[in-house]
């Protein structure tokens, strides 16, 4: 399953600007690759393309083949909705909804028709669980998510996502608004939840992809210039912009 | 030496004048303020001294709660001002019922479905319609809108609560519509991005999201139109009828506090128990809608502070 999610010459355009060049990617089942590359690269625009966020931009073109697990995302009977379901998004500021904690992470599951009080309680104390936060707010799941700290609401919100039960996790600079204990606290939850989750995270920072990820691509420009396991990628680069970038000389 | 002396007074003397201006701006200022709160308080303290007159002739349950309105310079007047009141709460209910769902629904569809251009070409006619001066309102209702009612009804007066609610809801409808537009063009895209991004569709990201996070602004928006529909005197007194009677029904000529008042006030004394009567129903609008101003300041005050 080294292809589960598999993309094939993505060209993506913003009217006439082209902002993906001839993407060719694939990441493995229950790993976690990560996006690196200087601001502007295309890779956050990547990610929006995996659960089709960019649908919501007007005048964007995409070309080329995405896949997870065998299917088609821009195929002409895709349900966008549970497509989106199935693949789960973290932002990169928290972004709790206006309502407690528990109708945060119930708000999901509501949608999709679930309306057991006991079934949402289960789902609840498993997402929580899942993000490791149960225990911080277990005694006050009425009070609102706004009421949290920046690190718990991005826990909250990770949550979230798990509560429609995803098979993919995309992470969009998650731990870029957050300070440094609770980015440790967000990078151990990634490595735990990485067991139930494919996950593929977008990171400004060069020592989290390095710290968390598996596999590590390297854009440019809206080009991937290098996609190699983590390990591999960080000691023995191949193309000489991606050993600048990586030992700082640029970016 | 002589010439740094010069420019040191020459300094001086600026810095005196820009002090002297400061000073008479910010007192100048101060004034204003001073004026417009003194205007306000006068305004409340002589319609409300005028009216408490009525009860030196008129008992209080009498005035609110009897509908006999009967007033007159002998012993047998009667001041039931109950008609009224009821008459205004029933028009302002029954022009909420009307124009709240419409003017939501243009909000929801300017900021949320409508294309760029659309948007650009509806949002300038909305608020040049705020501006339009009631009695054209008024005209429009009593020519076109008054003799449909009774064709509809087959009534032989279209004139009554339907009408005046139908021409109220067309006027609030744009003040709702605009700040309801507003307050939820205001929702951060995040919370959108969050709902989208965990498979809702736009509708269910609009009921269950949007809506929500803008119900502040909507309440508000809604207060403020039923403040405008509250104290609309010419368009209702074209549509309304103006028989001091209670309306048994949506096409019965009544009157409601405005209207009332309009209608009376020209051909009453100063000094009479009618005229007090007439400055209380007044005093009682300027305090409800004051009331409710209030209350949409604390509503907007306290989403400030989330």
């Amino acid at each position: 399953m080294n292809d589960y999610i598999n993309l094939h010459d993505v060209n993506l355009f913003y009217g006439t600007n082209q902002a993906l060049k001839d993407v060719k990617l694939q990441a493995a089942k229950h790993e976690i690759t990560a996006f690196i590359g200087p601001s502007g690269c295309g890779k956050s625009t990547l990610l929006r393309c995996l659960n089709r966020m960019n649908d919501l931009i007007p005048n964007v073109k995409i070309t080329g083949e995405i896949s997870v697990a065998g299917e088609s995302l821009y195929g002409a009977n895709t349900d966008v909705e549970s497509l989106r379901k199935n693949i789960g998004m973290v932002f990169q500021a928290p972004n709790p909804f206006m309502m407690s904690i528990y109708d945060n992470i119930a708000f999901g599951p509501r949608r999709f028709g679930v309306k057991s009080k006991a079934i949402l309680d289960e789902i609840v104390e498993k997402s929580l669980r899942a993000a490791v936060l149960w225990d911080e707010v277990k005694d006050q799941l009425k009070k609102s998510g706004l009421s949290l700290s920046g690190g718990q609401q991005q826990r909250l919100c990770i949550a979230r996502a798990l509560s429609v039960e995803p098979d993919v996790l995309l992470m969009d600079e998650a731990t870029a608004s957050l300070d440094p204990i609770s980015t440790m606290k967000i990078e151990e939850l990634v490595q735990q939840l990485k067991k139930d989750y494919t996950i593929v995270m977008v990171t400004h920072n060069m020592q989290q992809a390095a710290r968390v990820s598996d596999k590590t691509c390297f854009f440019l420009n809206g080009e991937v210039i290098e996609s190699a396991p983590t390990k591999t990628l960080f000691n023995n680069p191949e193309d000489k912009r991606t050993e600048d970038y990586i030992t700082g000389r640029f970016g | 030496m002589q010439q740094t002396n010069s420019t040191a007074s020459k300094m001086s003397g600026r810095h005196w004048r820009l002090m002297f201006s400061d000073q008479v701006f910010k007192w100048f200022c101060l004034f204003s303020a001073i004026v417009l709160c003194v205007v306000l308080f006068s305004i409340v303290f002589f319609m409300g001294k005028t009216g408490v007159l009525t009860f030196e002739f008129v008992k209080v349950t009498e005035y609110f709660f009897s509908l006999n309105w009967n007033p007159g310079f002998d012993e047998t007047a009667t001041y039931g001002a109950g008609i009224f009141f009821i008459g205004t709460i029933l028009l302002t209910l029954l022009t909420l019922i009307i124009s709240v769902p419409i003017s939501v629904g243009i909000a929801v569809f300017l900021a949320e479905i409508a294309p760029t251009r659309l948007k650009e070409t509806v949002r300038p006619i909305l608020d040049l319609l705020v501006g339009i001066p009631s009695v054209i309102y008024g005209f429009l209702g009593l020519t076109i809108l008054v003799p449909f009612v009774a064709k509809v009804f087959g009534t032989q007066l279209g004139d009554g609560l339907l009408a005046a609610a139908l021409v109220l809801s067309l006027m609030v409808l744009p003040t709702i519509g605009r700040i309801s537009d507003d307050s939820i063009e205001a929702v951060p895209q995040k919370y959108r991005e969050a709902a989208y991004a965990m498979g809702c569709t736009k509708l269910q990201t609009i009921f269950f999201v949007v809506l929500p996070a803008a119900r502040r602004g909507i309440v508000s928006a809604i207060i403020l139109g039923m403040t405008r529909a509250l104290g609309e005197t010419m368009a209702v007194v074209m549509v309304i009828g103006n028989v001091p009677q209670l309306a048994e029904s949506l096409v019965q000529p009544t009157s409601v506090l405005t209207s009332n008042i309009v209608m009376q006030i020209m051909a009453v004394p100063f000094e009479s128990t009618w005229n007090y009567a007439l400055f209380f129903m007044g005093f009682s609008l300027l305090v409800v809608a004051l009331l409710l101003i209030v209350f949409v300041r604390i509503i907007n005050n306290r989403s400030e502070v989330q």
